[in-house]
């Protein structure tokens, strides 16, 4: 049933992006690689059940994501979702977008570039509690549509949406203390 | 004013709907039209944007040469169905 051909050739080439996302869940490289694997074989073994035509990296991200929380999320403390501060709208807008004027000519994204280090962003990200980190992910760097990941995560809509507005707060927040701890901004405690 | 003021709010309210591309046509075309005449929501939209691209490319992986082998002979060795 599970034609190796066909899902080689079809599910092979997406290792890359299951693979940082792996990483992002996992936060190390030996249990990503796992992870990864893991989710490849039982993509593999439920392969005959996949329907063609249909969304097949979605599908794969819905074992990846099941594999995470069953198996590694268990070994894991993190802080619960409950944890996770409210933060203010546009948080880093209200921070550091007047930095346009003061580098006049320079693109938003040579800004950022200065502002914040690959390894930041990734750590920014990693320090987000699972569910609003996994919501994310799923949308930020996969690109996926929130139905997607409802499907993905198997929750509805209006909760893909919520983990979405507080979790890009809270990763901004984190990306924001970078800046502050790299001296590239001031602390504006109290505004 | 309170009409402009109304309208920013409710832009802003819709800003990641807008780059998520999860709007409806009709109202991606009424936000287009604000951020035309409104430079401060044009800004953040920007800002945002512009965050949510970096943090996209920012956060990508390469599996190695050694996972891939070592994912195609655990396949292999499944019994073929």
């Amino acid at each position: 049933m599970a034609d190796q051909a066909t899902f080689s050739e079809q599910a092979m080439p997406l290792m890359d992006s299951l693979y940082g996302a792996a990483m992002r869940m996992t936060r190390n490289k030996a249990d990503a690689e796992d992870l990864v694997q893991e989710t490849y074989l039982k993509a593999y073994r439920g392969f005959g059940g996949f329907e063609q035509g249909t969304n097949l990296k979605a599908w794969l991200y819905r074992i990846l994501t099941n594999t995470y929380i069953n198996i590694y999320r268990k070994k894991q403390r993190r802080p619960d979702e409950t944890d996770l501060a409210e933060v203010e709208d546009l948080y880093l807008y209200r921070r550091l977008g007047g930095l346009e004027a003061a580098t006049a000519g320079r693109s938003a994204e040579e800004e950022l570039l200065d502002l914040f280090a690959e390894s930041e962003v990734k750590e920014a990200m990693e320090s987000l509690p699972d569910n609003f980190r996994i919501a994310v992910l799923l949308a930020d760097v996969e690109g996926f549509a929130y139905k997607e990941i409802a499907e993905i995560l198997d929750i509805p809509i209006g909760t893909v949406m919520s983990r979405l507005h507080r979790g890009r707060k809270a990763l901004q927040k984190e990306l924001y203390e970078f800046a502050v701890a790299r001296g590239l901004t001031t602390a504006d405690v109290g505004s | 004013m309170a009409a402009e003021q109304h309208d920013c709010t409710e832009t802003l309210h819709e800003l990641y709907h807008f780059l998520d591309g999860e709007c409806t046509d009709a109202k991606r075309s009424q936000i287009r039209e604000h951020l035309e005449g409104c430079p401060p929501c044009f800004e953040a939209f920007d800002f945002e944007a512009e965050i949510k691209a970096y943090i996209s490319s920012n956060c990508r992986e390469k599996a190695t040469d050694d996972l891939r082998a070592r994912i195609a002979d655990a396949i292999g060795h499944e019994p073929s169905s």
